[in-house]
């Protein structure tokens, strides 16, 4: 089989020639769709949005290109890494589903493709890749902060089903999902990791109610759910009852891969939020402030981009080692701090070269008043080198050190197995019945 | 910490034997009085390692363990960084490089042969004391007559000059606007005078150098007239990438240290590894070690290839290598506590080794304005 693969540089040139005769071109109008100011993005946007993502997600699969590592039985095309890395390489400049790699691709494809069942693999995977089923997690919960392993959504067996009761939070798309894994408590009278199991839930089964969180720039893009009396088959129990902390390793360790490096994610490196993007803002802002010779602006300018620089050659230096064996897997913790003090830093070196700007702005105009378009392909009449933007960016900057597990659990990562320094002391590894939690808000 | 195949692992071996036999990190104490740090039977042997080498085209006599020369120099730059190292490795490469690369059959001949066999050595006159990243108007001026060339200004901060025979000196003319040319100035020839200077790094000797009327045949020039400017911007991209190199090995080593340090020593009854506090700080502190290590390796390969990316990734290095380094040796010295401010320890050989590496060849701030007008210019062009 393998001597009949497809050398990579001869896939990457079936991909271009295939990219430029079906794929559309990115939408350089196109705000970005996470922690944006979403006052001028309305529901029917996001809605749209994702509707596309699963038409382009069909395209990639129509054409060959969809699941690039994920096995043929299950839809994908059963090639290597390097196959997908070139594939990510040539899609620069096209559109493609960005908004639905997490959480469909990361983690959940790759938990079934590790843990899942015979008859789960056939059934989810090949709707996945072919954009039929958007997934989400339902993993944090509004007492567990980062400790996931302290989850309290309660799943109790009744015959060959599950009744899940409880309550989880921070979800990303709920609303517009499809199915979700769900991490859930089966067993409260042993110690915490031993007592959980993962289930894969619909969305819109009977009993879970979502909720929208307003951010604090007034993105609505994270969810809470409740979940009352909800009913999960046990054929939807991913994994062995109680046995929920080994998958939940493999859980975390595909969501750090957001950040670079995981082999079932199609990308072109991001659309409008992308770093390189968040760079070109930076210098429309700098030009339309006049103020693209002042040393002082150049050099932010150089901070932000030496930043991304070196952090995408963290990303393929650290991951070339985690493949090669030289760095163990938790290494990918060191991605997730880089990443998420970049991002925070290049928030901030916009809102001060915003100045002012981000602090007051004139009012909202109507579209059919908006100002003359700008040629350049930077901002193309979506004027988001405006002060508002860089506001909104820095009103949310610590989501980028909060989401997908926080800079101080990635720290202890580091710390406790990368560097095998000794592990905190910990108050819980009694019954988790008996642990003391965070009284009831 | 550079190799990747089994040949380049092999040279990274021999260099640290090497380095380890006659350059342990705590000898800089001992050269710190020493007028001169240069040794010149342990130059010739080093030379024989191929350290002279990597940066000039197998026609001149060069030669490279793995195709990408300065990806192979990067490592024995990494292992100097390491030991705060002395020697003009810097220096020769660079004036090797450039023979290389522009010299006449005669230059390559005579003193490019020299300086590969270990022979002689180099040193660039590039920075100036005090002065800019890039040097405007000129600091030398030549005349030209009769076949001769005389320089005469200032320019310094060349690493090694006493000992080099050979200087690399760019020069403008005062008449007509044709920019600055370089010369292969012989260290003794007359009229040119060195003035010692101070400085931080204990174990490398900085001069300025003072030219007098320092005549010269025309064929003393390097590469067409005119053509110093843009040769000094890729020699400082080259140069660049072999700072990276030793600040990434200096912080490596310093990491290494106050990881043992923080592992072995006991306060309140626990290891001081133990502590919350001390755990996120190792763990900014090796993230921070891991991307300049990646920057560097980079850097050498867009430089080492000639890809038009290698200024963009030598500066966004240099910005960040240049901000991070010192102050993640600051780290490690608060982490150890007094014993860190000690001349007896040998964290601040390394601190000094990457303060002056940061700074000598143009400071964080300067390679971030460059990357930013860079981008400034990539965006114009798009526009």
């Amino acid at each position: 089989m393998t001597s009949e693969m497809i050398p990579v540089e001869k896939f990457a040139a079936q991909a271009r020639s295939w990219l430029a005769e079906h794929m559309p071109p990115a939408d350089p109008t196109a705000g970005h769709f996470f922690f944006s100011d979403v006052s001028a993005q309305t529901d029917e946007h996001g809605l749209a949005r994702i509707q596309r993502c699963r038409e382009l997600q069909r395209l990639l699969f129509d054409g060959g290109f969809a699941g690039i590592c994920v096995p043929p039985e299950y839809g994908g095309q059963g090639l290597t890494a390097a196959h997908q890395f070139v594939f990510n390489r040539e899609l620069r400049g096209y559109d493609y589903p960005l908004e639905i790699q997490a959480s469909t691709f990361i983690p959940c494809m790759a938990l079934l493709l590790e843990f899942g069942s015979e008859e789960q693999k056939l059934r989810h995977i090949p709707a996945m890749l072919r954009g039929e089923e958007v997934w989400a997690q339902f993993l944090s919960e509004p007492d567990g902060g980062s400790d996931a392993a302290a989850a309290a959504t309660t799943a109790v067996r009744d015959g060959d089903r599950w009744v899940l009761n409880g309550s989880k939070i921070w979800t990303t798309g709920a609303w517009y999902s499809d199915w979700a894994m769900c991490l859930a408590r089966t067993n409260w009278d042993v110690e915490k990791h031993r007592g959980l199991t993962i289930f894969t839930v619909p969305v819109r089964a009977p009993g879970i109610e979502i909720r929208r969180i307003e951010m604090s720039n007034g993105a609505r893009e994270f969810c809470q759910e409740f979940l009352t009396d909800v009913v999960v088959e046990d054929r939807d129990r991913l994994g062995e009852v109680d046995g929920g902390w080994t998958i939940m390793g493999r859980w975390l360790h595909h969501e750090r891969t957001i950040s670079g490096g995981s082999p079932y994610v199609t990308s072109a490196g991001g659309r409008g939020d992308d770093a390189a993007g968040s760079i070109m803002r930076l210098v429309q802002l700098a030009r339309e402030q006049g103020n693209l010779s002042d040393p002082r602006t150049l050099e932010l300018i150089g901070e932000a981009r030496a930043l991304s620089l070196v952090g995408d050659a963290l990303v393929r230096s650290v991951t070339g080692k985690m493949r090669s064996g030289a760095l163990p897997h938790h290494a990918a913790s060191m991605l997730r701090l880089f990443g998420g003090l970049a991002t925070a830093r290049r928030a901030t070196i916009g809102f001060e070269l915003a100045g002012a700007a981000a602090a007051v702005w004139p009012a909202e105009r109507k579209p059919d008043d908006a100002p003359p378009r700008d040629s350049s392909p930077v901002d193309e009449g979506t004027g988001v080198a405006s002060g508002a933007q860089f506001a909104a960016g820095y009103l949310v900057r610590q989501a980028a050190c909060i989401g997908g597990g926080t800079t101080e659990m990635a720290r202890n990562v580091i710390a406790e197995r990368l560097l095998g320094m000794p592990r905190e002391a910990r108050a819980d590894d009694g019954p988790f019945r008996d642990v003391r939690r965070s009284p009831p808000a | 910490m550079f190799a990747q195949s089994p040949d380049q692992q092999l040279f990274e071996q021999v260099t640290e034997s090497f380095l380890d036999t006659h350059y342990p990190v705590g000898r800089g104490r001992e050269l710190a009085a020493a007028e001169s740090t240069f040794e010149p039977g342990l130059w010739r042997k080093a030379a024989a390692l191929g350290w002279t080498t990597l940066l000039v085209p197998e026609e001149a006599g060069g030669g490279s363990v793995n195709g990408n020369g300065l990806a192979d120099l990067l490592i024995v730059a990494s292992q100097f960084g390491r030991r705060a190292a002395p020697g003009p490795l810097l220096g020769t490469n660079m004036l090797a490089a450039a023979l290389g690369q522009w010299g006449s059959t005669d230059q390559r001949g005579g003193p490019l042969a020299e300086l590969l066999a270990g022979e002689a050595t180099g040193a660039w006159a590039y920075a100036t004391t005090g002065g800019p990243l890039r040097t405007t108007g000129h600091r030398v001026t030549a005349i030209r007559s009769a076949g001769e060339v005389a320089l005469s200004g200032a320019a310094g901060c060349a690493e090694g000059a006493a000992d080099a025979k050979y200087l690399l000196v760019a020069a403008g003319e005062l008449e007509g606007n044709s920019g600055r040319t370089h010369y292969l100035v012989p260290r003794d020839a007359p009229g040119l005078e060195l003035t010692t200077l101070d400085g931080l790094d204990l174990t490398r000797r900085f001069y300025d150098i003072t030219l007098r009327d320092v005549t010269l045949p025309e064929a003393a020039c390097v590469g067409e007239p005119g053509s110093a400017d843009q040769h000094d911007a890729y020699l400082l991209d080259l140069l660049g990438v072999l700072l990276l190199g030793e600040i990434a090995g200096a912080v490596a080593h310093a990491f290494e240290m106050t990881c043992a340090w923080a592992a072995n020593r006991y306060s309140f009854g626990r290891p001081l590894n133990s502590y919350q506090e001390i755990k996120h700080r190792m763990a900014d502190l090796r993230t921070a070690v891991e991307a300049i290590e990646a920057v560097a390796a980079r850097a050498a390969s867009a430089v080492g290839t000639g890809r038009p990316d290698g200024p963009s990734w030598v500066c966004a290095g240099m910005a960040y290598a240049g901000r991070q380094a010192p102050e993640l040796i600051q780290d490690c010295i608060q982490l150890h506590g007094g014993i860190g401010v000690t001349f007896e320890h040998d964290l601040h050989l390394l601190l000094r080794r990457v303060a002056v590496d940061t700074r000598l060849f143009g400071t964080p701030s300067e390679y971030a304005q460059r990357l930013g007008a860079l981008m400034a210019a990539t965006a114009g062009a798009a526009s």
